[in-house]
């Protein structure tokens, strides 16, 4: 027997009160019967669905990111698979969190995370999944160094494979600032009050607490002297046009030429210089050193997310999205060969230790989420 | 059962899919926001059960948010006020032409065809340093180095004149075509000059429908967070971004519970006091 769509059964129903057969109540019963078993199954419908998987959710940072995704990857995935790749974007981790804690479970499946801090957030919500690395043959080039803190976080086992890697540092405009003045003031020229009005900074709070540890000399992972960060934020944001909220904003506000200098991330300041903007971009000593991952929330269908990131940590397709989006991909230049572009990326280190990058330590940072965010609302507001 | 009976009960039965869908879509989760109100954020991030009313001590006794909300109220009067001036002329204009209305006032409903997003960031193009408006100033010699327009209470105030003035002038012709121009004309014939006729018995009568536009324009001014955070700095924050922040950025949903609901009773309160003294029927035929 052929199988019926609700569309195919609306219309068969639709002809035969048009021919007369049907009365108008009947009809209207009909039709609201149907869309009450419709209603109380689709709840259910999900677990049916998930048996056979035609797509999968992934969620990324928007811009020039997710055009090398779906170019490079979700593209070819789909034509191989069949399998639909919807994706979504969003301004931070925060704000993706809020919307996958309002979803149900499975509505959300695969998340471009930034830091190891963000993956001990989402475990210790327990939205974390547990992967089958039998499945991601491929995760075998991947550095080693980017694979344990994850480990360290679930317990020998992952949740995300390592992606890319990369940095957020100081980015000037060079027909207003030299490298050399860059170089002298380090973090410091964010606080220079001769680019009044000309200065901005993301609007994250550990971007601002890191690059304020870095202007009163401390350590960024142990900042002793929380109230003299607090005040060179304040500093900063006296002198400051905006605080931009994501990638497509840093790049209008550098290329509109109504900022100088701000710090931001090394993949958008690149494609900045590749578009012909004669852009800066330098990380002062101890920089904001970050990996990004690929992490599966807990209720997504395992097989198929495992399949798709082993498709995506591939050589060939983790090196074209790198180039799409600017940021070394997390393969390890000793065991494969990431081409010509990749060795000139911003933040690239070509012998796989990552030993000159320094990254959030999860404990220190996470531990003071709560009370940092609410004060960053407040300070970022004036006060 | 009896005629009566049966008759008492039609105007529910006829009611009934309206009263389940504002149940459903308005007072439950209006229900949901209240409790969450009364929750806390725990360090990790998850949300603690429980009735607790440190959120809205927080929110109550704070001036951090008192100051914000009367900055937020203090930006919504003023875009009101803008819109009154600039929406009422365009709208008498509207009403007392002689050609075809229908084709102004699509022209007025133009802009909604445009995102409300797309249309706040269109003023970076324009009022930009590399914008419309200083290309031109600087190519005509006017000034030396671009002015900064951007990003300050003013570009909010723009922003939000630019989103709510359709609402205003909207208002304000429904309230004009209804009134009778042969009231003008009497009072010409009695000596009025056309001045005179206008602000003695235009004005007044239209009154009504000046008062819709600017409560609407004012509650919706007064929610809004896209503008200013498209247009606005880092002082420029408004209530509404408060909220933001805390649901999305700081996953504080207890504390963005509560400032929601505080936020709703203050617009709340003037929705009441405009029903109390002018009713919403103006306001229906506005919308409608």
């Amino acid at each position: 027997m052929k199988k019926m769509d609700n569309t195919t059964r609306y219309e068969r129903l639709r002809e035969r009160y048009m021919n007369g057969d049907l009365d108008r109540r009947g009809f209207l019963g009909l039709i609201g019967a149907a869309g009450l078993a419709y209603g109380v199954q689709t709840p259910f419908a999900r677990y049916a669905n998930a048996q056979n998987v035609s797509q999968v959710r992934f969620d990324g940072w928007g811009g020039v990111v997710s055009e090398a995704f779906r170019k490079y990857a979700f593209d070819p995935y789909t034509k191989k698979t069949g399998i639909e790749v919807v994706d979504g974007t969003f301004g931070g981790g925060d704000q993706y969190l809020s919307r996958v804690k309002a979803g149900q479970p499975g509505e959300y499946n695969i998340a471009h995370l930034s830091g190891v801090f963000d993956y001990a957030r989402y475990t210790g919500l327990g939205l974390n999944s547990e992967l089958n690395e039998a499945n991601i043959p491929n995760l075998q080039f991947v550095i080693p160094k980017l694979i344990e803190p994850y480990r360290k976080i679930s317990n020998g086992t992952l949740s995300c494979v390592p992606y890319d890697y990369g940095t957020t540092g100081l980015a000037y405009n060079r027909k207003y600032i030299s490298d050399d003045e860059v170089k002298e003031k380090g973090a410091n020229i964010l606080l220079d009050a001769a680019y009044k009005d000309k200065i901005a900074g993301w609007s994250d709070w550990r971007t601002r607490m890191w690059y304020a540890a870095l202007q009163t000399n401390q350590d960024p992972n142990n900042a002793t002297d929380v109230e003299a960060c607090w005040d060179a934020v304040r500093q900063h944001r006296d002198l400051l046009l905006k605080y931009w909220t994501s990638g497509a904003e840093l790049m209008s506000l550098l290329a509109n030429e109504e900022i100088y200098v701000t710090e931001g991330w090394s993949g958008r300041i690149y494609a900045l210089q590749e578009q012909g903007h004669d852009i800066g971009y330098m990380d002062p000593p101890n920089g904001f050193g970050w990996q990004e991952c690929l992490f599966v929330l807990k209720g997504s269908p395992m097989e198929a997310c495992e399949e798709l990131l082993n498709f995506m940590l591939a050589p060939e397709t983790s090196i074209a999205v790198a180039e799409g989006q600017n940021y070394p991909p997390a393969l390890d230049p000793q065991k494969v060969d990431l081409g010509d572009k990749i060795p000139t990326l911003p933040a690239f280190d070509p012998t796989g230790k990552l030993s000159g990058l320094t990254f959030a330590d999860p404990d220190y940072w996470n531990g003071h989420e709560q009370e940092w965010s609410q004060t960053m609302g407040r300070v970022q507001k004036g006060y | 059962m009896s005629v009566e009976a049966r008759e008492a009960r039609q105007p529910w039965i006829l009611l009934s899919p309206a009263l389940s869908a504002v149940g459903l879509l308005l007072f439950v989760p209006l229900g949901f926001i209240l409790v969450y109100s009364f929750w806390l954020r725990t360090a990790s991030g998850a949300d603690q059960v429980g009735f607790y009313l440190d959120n809205w001590r927080a929110a109550l006794s704070d001036p951090f948010y008192r100051d914000i909300l009367l900055n937020t109220l203090k930006i919504a009067a003023i875009t009101t006020g803008i819109c009154a001036l600039m929406g009422y002329p365009a709208a008498y204009f509207i009403a007392r032409a002689r050609g075809n209305k229908a084709i102004l006032l699509l022209l007025l409903m133009l802009p909604f065809w445009i995102s409300y997003i797309i249309r706040t960031m269109s003023w970076i193009n324009i009022l930009g340093v590399s914008g419309a408006l200083n290309s031109a100033m600087l190519w005509l010699g006017i000034v030396d180095t671009p002015v900064q327009m951007l990003y300050n209470e003013p570009s909010v105030i723009l922003g939000l004149v630019h989103f709510l003035l359709p609402f205003m002038i909207l208002n304000v012709f429904v309230s004009l075509e209804g009134i009778d121009t042969n009231l003008e004309a009497a009072a010409n014939s009695l000596g009025a000059t056309r001045w005179q006729s206008f602000v003695q018995v235009t004005l007044p009568l239209s009154l009504p429908g000046l008062a819709a536009g600017g409560l609407l324009c004012f509650v919706l001014g007064a929610g809004t967070y896209i503008t200013p955070m498209v247009l606005g700095g880092p002082s420029n924050a408004m209530f509404a971004n408060l909220v933001y922040e805390a649901i999305i950025t700081q996953l504080n949903w207890p504390l963005g519970s509560a400032l929601s609901l505080m936020l709703l009773a203050v617009l709340g309160a003037l929705v009441l006091i405009y029903n109390r003294y002018l009713g919403m029927a103006q306001l229906m035929k506005g919308l409608g």
